[in-house]
């Protein structure tokens, strides 16, 4: 764990419970974060491939995202029509289209997946697998793990990237000179720079509802609550439940990703946002074993520290009287929240 | 369900972690099918045909609830025997009138109870309000058999009318593996009687058909048998998909409704004065007997001091409709010259409503069109955005209609109540202000009407006593920005009920009277302002995890009397003890002499189950202790609908209007004999088997987009979500047409083409339908011309047909074909023709009634 | 309720933050620590979402009449708290590009729009509907039955309005002999 930089009696850690058994692939999540977070939509571009998900991945408008993983196989049906035509006299990719049309059919296609008919038709099907194979339409609402050994942290040079006092890992924007060496550095791919001004740009776990007591806007959304936030410990002790639960029911497939691991084995130290999926964890994306490529050389994260630590020393002052205003203004906020909720 | 109302899956979900089954029954694998337990794939169209496998298993293996069906339905009920079935007639009931394609129901009336008063005034689509509730049908005495064995009993005619719905036929008309149907009946089975229930949930994909009313009455029939109705966990749930869609059923901008579902006056003989309305509308037995007390009051509200019995409150000066007035028959009229104007209140007729090149064509011919939105719609831009209209075949300067463009306020920019898919009302509080000149439609119309009426004020003519006397004296207040916005909460005080001497609120309807002393906007609303104090309003959800605590009371109010399960009466036996303590909810407390419960009772409060009505009573008194569906005549669920329907007193399979597979049950027949078909040039449909059409078609919403894209595609947030039209297909179909994922296809009908993004994908997935492979296409209905991003409007496809007894479209079950590439013609609709300069308005209104088509097939 | 793994951890420990002096390597900068002002000072309305029709409670929060944000509503046992994409979107639909704020009048043959003041366009449709219910207006049937009505003019709307507008809409336009009266339900 990297050093704390804002320290808070009582603070504990808190992170997310992604449990994506129970994810509707709605997307509220992305919508509610860019909501209260302001981020813009980043681009509408139609990606194919017979999905759904037109947002692609994490980026640094997007900070959560959720991927749709079809596992689905040829019908019984569908692999005999696929014999009879090729019985017809069809070609492997037949009927042959023409590259006139091709061109025509215009951007986004992709020859290679026509659709194959020799293998469509050899395929082999259970067809009792086939049918309960239909469930396995996955979708998995990713976001930054807020890892215990943090890459981005230990490789930027500027201190924009702190640990908090919930031990979640923040980008500070008004920090961040846009190097764009955490990028590299993230096992996960979750940090992006931005279009606007190039500096890095990722998830914040809320930050600021934290500060005010309130629950971070995507999992608030969540209509199935396949987001959890709560302290990292009843969290991880949850999700254990979770995946027994998930065993006895006979979905022996569940498994946590970056929680419950012993120390030697755990994802980058452990992940702060960790997930509970059912196929191996690169259908999602996601490395089978993830760890800061800084970590073992302590030498260049030490000097990068160093060198942060110049620009830091000016702000020094004026964290006397932030002290003040903060504490006035935390019970004033914390009131009014404690109303709304009554 | 997940895909359309996610919120609403929530709670399907914590009933899954708690042990619920969930099947999914859909042509299309989608997000709901990816939670499901069960996913039943589908040929679309043919509900009923599996509806009718489950009614069949359930009656052959009598695994139905036997106490509630014997007590709470129709069953026992001996029919008349001038009543003959689909299966003794190749697939009509008696009474069909091949003249008219309509059906004379008298025969399907109960033994005894023949006598009509409503017999002989068949209407097409606008069926008289007393076939619905079997008003006048039941003077006469019923005959019953307890045992259920009477030949012509109804749980007999219905075991004879589903005998043929195997599951082997199943599996040939739908699609449906005969495996996977045993499955689902005997899943339903096990989660239904005293200790379970089961839900069932539908929205436009079992509405939108030609026979959407009968299949939501199928599964009536199913959670009949079942017993699952009246009962917490069980019921059928419509998913409706607007804010208050089903409010605007209940106050309707519905042609042939008043508010609280009384019927609008007919030109008719029997209906021209108030007594005549009321006799042929009151019933003599059951709820409906208080019917005049609620159209008194309801004109005692619209024309206060100027309503009085001498002049029958106004009554006579009310419009009369004379046959089919719903959009689609207007619209047939604006393009045939017959309209001057039209208002359009959020809604997008342009790309939103069905055969839309037909419904621009009607948008060229009005002299003038009032639009109210939040952003420029295609509605207002057709004279400019229209694909007719950018290939250069119609110029704009040949356009004649004016437009008037009005900005909207939006759901926080002003206050009122929406009622939610549950009959719940939810006020909303107003948040700031509308900016510039947008204006709540409440404004809009308050300052519309205060015009119109001072144009009237002084006419003596009596045409315009109505608009002259009516009562119009909202209070205006300025609301921040502004300055003269009328009181919503005094619209709804209105709309509650208020005594005329002193206007106190009432509590409930019960206090409605025929004698002019109450005024009440809406009958079932009346409660909704009790006390004083906008009920509506109320946002304490009590403690949800208490026993019957879910059930939330003092959030929001239901009607009618905040009931939140109707007929709940139904949820205890005919003793009035719960049916379990598991399933407890409504019972009848002996000591107190009352029912009582978690919900409000849906009963008269002191009727003791054992109540039995003497031989001649009237009204509610006619109603016995055990009889719970007090809204029905006979105070049972109908089973065998005598009346209610147009279409026939069973549900019964026929072909979707456009089909690519004979009808296999009867084969003399495709569709539904009596559905609306409008036969006309621009409205041409796809023949049932015509080779050139050999794909079924239906169409969907996605998650991240709303209706046509009016209030989605316009934020950059949801856009970028689904940024682009795309048509679902298989990866047989796809190879069979050289169709690539990620590239263009086209779909034509014989109304036009569209090209979209073809999305490949094994969540599609052809069906093997008796000896053919049918491969299906789904079509999210989102996408127009105007909008952050465009795309071309499935609508453009569709043709204008009716379900007999709503007038609602088929947009579920079509044929089409499709190719790859691009569209060859710039236009999208082919049927929309070029009109020729303005069409002068003529007042002769040509289409009014819909020319009847046979759907027989040849 | 079994499964307490749908309650949401609402409350967290919000006292005694002592930031780190700055002197290490991971400073704390002027925005981070003004976290958390964004909701301080706001009001809340509660309203409902102009979606669907499942009817979820938004808490709607506004600064000095400005929209700032819109929420689910924890309080209401329909969505507690959650909403799906298109209700966490609304607050865009308030604010979106292209929203209209003034009158737009298209004459006819026209091939732009033109402004129009609120209340002249009020007088013009006012009186297009007056000649439109006296254009069509009907006092009796072809089979000589009184019908007092207008076929005039048409109505289109109402699923997206609130109950109070469908009432006046209803009263007013049946009012004037109105009867093509129509919505979304049958569409």
């Amino acid at each position: 764990m990297s050093e704390i930089s804002i320290q808070r009696e009582d603070a504990q850690r808190m992170g997310f419970f992604t449990d994506t058994t129970v994810c509707i692939g709605c997307k509220a999540c992305e919508v509610a974060c860019k909501q209260w977070n302001d981020l813009p939509a980043d681009g509408a571009v139609f990606r194919g491939k017979g999905s759904y998900d037109h947002t692609g991945q994490l980026g640094a408008d997007t900070w959560r995202h959720v991927r749709f993983i079809e596992l689905l196989e040829p019908s019984e049906i569908a692999r005999e029509e696929a014999a009879r035509a090729l019985a017809n006299g069809a070609g492997g990719q037949l009927p042959q289209i023409p590259a006139s049309e091709l061109a025509e059919a215009g951007a986004g296609v992709r020859s290679e997946e026509i659709p194959d008919l020799v293998s469509m038709a050899s395929q082999e099907v259970d067809v009792a697998r086939a049918v309960a194979d239909m469930d396995r339409w996955v979708f998995m609402s990713d976001v930054c793990k807020h890892c215990t050994n943090a890459g981005c942290m230990d490789a930027c040079p500027t201190g924009a990237l702190i640990r908090t006092e919930f031990e979640t890992v923040i980008l500070q924007p008004d920090v961040c000179n846009g190097c764009g060496y955490c990028i590299p550095s993230c096992p996960f791919g979750v940090v992006d720079r931005s279009h606007d001004d190039g500096r890095a740009s990722k998830c914040t776990l809320c930050y600021d509802r934290l500060e005010d007591g309130m629950e971070p806007a995507c999992a608030k959304a969540c209509p199935t609550d396949s987001i959890q936030f709560g302290t990292y410990e009843e969290l991880v002790n949850l999700a254990e439940r979770r995946v027994a639960k998930l065993h006895e029911k006979g979905l022996d497939r569940a498994y946590l990703y970056g929680a419950g691991d012993a120390p030697e084995n755990a994802i980058a130290g452990g992940l702060g946002a960790f997930f509970l999926l059912t196929e191996p964890p690169e259908r999602y994306g996601l490395p089978a074993d993830a760890d800061s490529p800084i970590q073992q050389n302590v030498v260049p994260a030490t000097l990068a520290a160093m060198a942060a630590a110049f620009g830091a020393a000016a702000s020094v002052a004026a964290l006397f009287r932030f002290r003040a205003r903060f504490l006035t203004g935390m019970a004033v906020a914390a009131a009014g929240v404690e109303a709304w909720r009554s | 369900m997940a895909e359309a109302h996610p919120v609403g899956f929530r709670w399907v979900m914590r009933a899954k972690e708690r042990g619920a089954k969930i099947i999914n029954v859909d042509p299309r694998f989608g997000r709901t099918g990816s939670k499901a337990d069960t996913f039943v794939p589908i040929r679309s169209g043919t509900d009923i045909a599996f509806l009718g496998g489950l009614i069949r298993y359930i009656l052959e293996t009598e695994s139905y609830f036997k106490e509630y069906v014997r007590h709470y339905t129709n069953a026992t009920t001996i029919v008349s025997e001038k009543f003959a079935d689909t299966e003794d007639l190749g697939g009509l009931f008696s009474g069909f009138d091949p003249e008219t394609g309509t059906y004379d129901r008298s025969t399907w009336m109960y033994e005894g109870g023949e006598v009509a008063s409503a017999a002989g005034t068949r209407e097409h689509a606008t069926q008289a309000f007393t076939e619905k509730t079997g008003v006048g049908l039941l003077e006469g005495p019923l005959h019953r058999d307890e045992t259920m064995q009477h030949p012509r009993c109804v749980l007999q005619l219905l075991r004879k009318h589903y005998s043929r719905y195997t599951p082997e036929m199943v599996a040939q008309i739908c699609g449906i593996p005969e495996q996977q149907l045993l499955d689902v009946a005997r899943t339903l089975i096990a989660n239904s009687g005293r200790e379970r229930t089961t839900a069932l949930v539908y929205a436009v994909g079992w509405t939108q058909q030609s026979l959407g009313v009968q299949i939501i009455r199928a599964g009536s029939i199913l959670q009949l048998l079942l017993g699952n109705i009246g009962r917490p966990g069980g019921g059928i749930m419509a998913m409706r998909g607007h804010a208050t869609i089903q409010g605007s059923s209940d106050i309707p901008t519905l042609y042939d409704l008043l508010p609280g579902y009384l019927p609008m006056p007919r030109a008719r003989a029997t209906q021209l004065t108030l007594d005549h309305y009321v006799a042929a509308n009151r019933a003599e037995k059951g709820w409906w007997s208080n019917f005049d007390k609620y159209i008194v009051s309801m004109l005692k509200a619209w024309f206060g001091e100027a309503a009085t019995a001498d002049n029958e409150y106004g009554f006579r000066h009310m419009p009369k409709i004379t046959g089919n007035h719903a959009h689609f028959p207007t619209m047939m009229r604006a393009v045939d010259g017959g309209l001057d104007g039209m208002f359009v209140m959020g809604q997008n007729p342009a790309v939103g409503s069905q055969n839309a090149g037909l419904m621009r064509h009607a948008l060229r011919n009005m002299k003038w069109l009032v639009i109210r939105d939040l952003n420029e719609i295609e509605s207002a831009t057709f004279w400019r955005d229209a694909p007719e209209i950018q290939s250069g075949e119609i110029a704009p300067e040949d356009i004649q209609t004016e437009v008037f463009l009005m900005p909207a306020a939006t759901h926080v920019e002003k206050q009122g109540s929406f009622t939610q898919t549950q009959r719940m009302v939810q006020w909303r509080d107003k948040a700031l202000d509308p900016p510039d000149d947008a204006r709540s439609e409440l404004w809009f119309m308050h300052h519309l009407t205060k015009r119109v009426i001072a144009h009237y004020a002084n006419s003596t003519d009596p045409k315009d006593w109505p608009i002259a006397n009516l009562q119009w004296g909202y209070s205006e207040h300025h609301e921040g920005s502004v300055p003269d916005e009328p009181s919503a909460e005094e619209v709804l005080k209105e709309i509650n009920g208020y005594t005329v001497a002193d206007a106190e609120p009432l509590s409930s309807f019960t206090q409605l009277t025929t004698d002019g002393s109450t005024a009440c906007g809406c009958w079932i609303y009346s409660g909704v302002y009790a006390d004083g104090v906008n009920q509506a309003r109320r946002r304490n959800a009590g403690d949800i995890n208490a026993e019957g605590g879910w059930v939330s009371p003092e959030w929001g109010w239901a009607w009618p009397a905040n009931r939140r399960i109707l007929y709940n009466r139904a949820s205890a036996d005919p003793q009035g003890r719960p049916w379990s303590e598991r399933k407890k909810y409504v019972w009848w407390d002996a000591e107190q002499g009352k029912w009582t419960g978690y919900d409000v009772p849906d009963f008269p409060p002191n009727k003791a189950p054992d109540y039995r009505p003497p031989a001649d009573a009237k009204g509610m008194d006619a109603i016995a202790g055990d009889e719970p569906f007090m809204m029905m005549g006979d105070g049972r669920a109908w089973l065998y609908s005598p009346s209610g329907l147009l279409d026939g007193p069973f549900p019964t399979h026929y072909e979707p209007v456009e089909s690519p597979v004979p009808n296999l049950l009867y084969p003399a027949l495709s569709s539904n004999p009596v559905a609306i078909a409008w036969d006309r040039p621009d409205n041409p449909v796809n023949i049932a088997r015509d080779p050139r059409w050999p794909v079924v078609m239906t169409t969907f919403r996605l998650t991240e987009h709303h209706t046509v894209g009016g209030m989605s595609r316009t934020l950059p947030w949801l856009n970028e979500l689904q940024p682009e039209m795309f048509v679902e297909l298989d990866p047989t179909l796809a190879a069979d047409r050289g169709i690539v994922d990620g590239g263009w296809l086209v779909v034509e009908t014989s109304r036009g083409e569209i090209e979209a993004r073809a999305m490949v994908t094994e969540r599609m997935r052809p069906l093997r339908i008796a000896d053919q492979v049918i491969h299906q296409i789904a079509v999210p209905w989102h996408w127009g011309y105007s909008g952050l991003n465009t795309g071309d409007s499935i609508n453009d496809l569709l043709h204008l047909s009716g379900d007999p007894n709503t007038t609602i479209e088929t947009t579920k079950s079509l044929t089409c074909q499709v190719r790859a590439g691009r569209r060859r013609s710039p236009e999208t609709s082919t049927v929309g023709e070029a009109p020729h300069g303005h069409v002068d308005v003529n007042h002769e209104h040509p289409s009014e009634a819909p020319k009847l088509r046979q759907t027989h097939t040849p | 309720m079994p499964g307490s793994r749908f309650q949401k951890l609402r409350s967290l420990p919000v006292t005694n933050r002592v930031v780190d002096w700055g002197m290490g390597p991971h400073a704390v900068s002027k925005q981070t620590r003004q976290a958390g002002a964004r909701i301080a000072g706001l009001e809340v309305t509660e309203s409902v979402c102009p979606y669907c029709a499942v009817g979820c409670s938004q808490a709607v929060y506004t600064r000095g009449g400005e929209l700032v944000d819109i929420e689910g509503n924890p309080r209401s046992p329909v969505n507690q708290g959650t909403l799906c994409p298109k209700g966490s979107a609304s607050r865009q639909l308030v604010q979106q590009p292209g929203r209209l704020t003034k009158v737009k009048y298209r004459r006819p043959g026209g091939k732009d729009w033109e402004e129009l003041d609120l209340e002249t366009a009020m007088d013009m449709i006012a009186d297009r509907v007056i000649s439109a219910r006296e254009n069509g207006w009907q006092s009796v049937d072809e089979h000589g039955q009184p019908v007092d009505r207008t076929l005039g003019f048409a109505h289109l709307g109402g699923a997206t309005l609130d109950n109070e507008e469908n009432y006046l809409i209803r009263k007013s336009f049946t009012a004037m002999g109105a009867v093509q009266i129509e919505n979304q339900a049958r569409i």
